[in-house]
């Protein structure tokens, strides 16, 4: 897992809202995309999210009269504002599909926060308060709340286990380029479908909860974690620290989901609630909880086991 | 070399995902689901659009949830249907 190194905030910077807010004014992140290359020159990696790269404007933006030749200074006009003008349009119709706004709720960590959140991921057990905090009505950024998930540990998660399924089978001598794609898109597609299924169980049991769908694709990613520290205690042990370490992730993950999963979709067993014909709501929406955290350890196995023979 | 015996090499033994073969199961349960007709079958299973009862104020269950869901889910993919399962029979016949 490579770490990122972020300015601190001061901390009295606003939280952007998890929807859209209608101010486009960036207060979470240092958003280098408008051509500031100011920003850029204090030699820290300020989090740039928008894809087309400010840092790489930063030499071409600054001296636009770097060319002694006028026709030269004129094409690099001209092309930096085609490449403006394509990079709206990207994000015009990227932010049709998604809101880049909420995924960028999801990223905005710090290493503090990625350090307690992988030690709560693999010891859960003393930890304590598993509410997630709010700030008027918003939710914080696990920037300020370890509760928040997120999508950043996730993803490099399931980067860091697809090269380690690669290193796994090499060591087997099992190793072809294909492999790792294969394994990549059978993870993926693990993930999604366990997204579904929560998805569509949490709508057919009308559980009216505020988990997005990136929140689910991030408790759902967060078993990679496990994945990661069971298949390398199987490689460096052998097939008994395999078991040792897929029992405990397995356990830990369990309580994780469970905790934090119950928070979420178990809130209203209170007075508010209709009691008529609903006797079974609260248990069906245990046993959502309970089918999900024991769905993790049997993904785990499943696609961890052909690695450490 | 013919006495070895054809072992998987790649992570074959679960079941390997491609994203195609997860678009594939996708494509088949939303066809699956836009067949169901209304007046020929889900009416006479007690699914019908017309057997909903409304209970107002009281969250509906999760029968009414689920013909609801299908009959959203003809509505909406009817028309794209047509187009995808076109294009996947061309690419089927393309290449196999």
């Amino acid at each position: 897992l490579t770490l990122q190194h972020h300015k601190l905030q001061p901390p009295n910077s606003k939280p952007r809202a998890r929807a859209a807010p209608p101010t486009a004014d960036s207060v979470l992140f240092d958003d280098t995309s408008s051509a500031a290359p100011a920003m850029n020159s204090q030699g820290y990696y300020t989090p740039g999210y928008n894809m087309a790269g400010p840092s790489n404007n930063m030499q071409g933006g600054a001296g636009p009269d770097l060319f002694a030749d006028p026709m030269a200074n004129a094409a690099m006009m001209y092309g930096s504002s085609l490449a403006n003008q394509g990079k709206d349009m990207v994000n015009k119709e990227i932010s049709r599909f998604m809101s880049v706004n909420k995924l960028k709720y999801f990223f905005a960590v710090d290493t503090r926060y990625v350090l307690k959140k992988l030690m709560i991921l693999m010891f859960p057990y003393t930890h304590q308060d598993w509410e997630v905090r709010y700030h008027r009505d918003t939710p914080l950024t696990p920037r300020q709340d370890v509760n928040a998930p997120d999508l950043y540990i996730p993803t490099m998660a399931f980067i860091t286990y697809i090269l380690l399924a690669g290193m796994a089978l090499g060591i087997q001598k099992r190793f072809s380029p294909e492999v790792l794609g294969l394994c990549a898109s059978t993870a993926l597609v693990w993930v999604i479908i366990e997204v579904l299924v929560m998805l569509l169980s949490l709508y057919l049991l009308t559980v009216h909860s505020d988990l997005s769908t990136f929140d689910l694709i991030a408790y759902s990613g967060y078993k990679y974690v496990g994945m990661i520290f069971t298949v390398l205690c199987g490689l460096l042990f052998g097939s008994d620290g395999y078991y040792v370490a897929l029992a405990w992730s397995s356990c830990a993950l369990m309580f994780f989901i469970v905790r934090s999963l119950k928070m979420k979709i178990l809130p209203s067993l209170s007075p508010d609630s209709m009691v008529t014909g609903s006797s079974a709501k609260p248990q069906f929406r245990l046993y959502i909880t309970v089918a999900t955290a024991v769905f993790q350890p049997i993904i785990i196995y499943w696609l961890t086991s052909h690695l450490v023979r | 070399k013919a006495l070895n015996p054809n072992r998987s090499t790649t992570c074959e033994n679960n079941m390997a995902f491609t994203l195609y073969s997860l678009i594939q199961a996708a494509i088949l349960c939303v066809n699956a689901v836009a067949v169901l007709h209304e007046e020929r079958f889900l009416s006479k299973i007690g699914w019908g659009v017309d057997q909903t009862v409304g209970g107002f104020g009281d969250e509906p269950g999760v029968k009414v949830q689920l013909m609801n869901l299908v009959r959203s889910v003809r509505t909406v993919m009817r028309v794209p249907l047509i187009a995808v399962n076109a294009v996947c029979i061309v690419l089927l016949l393309l290449f196999g």
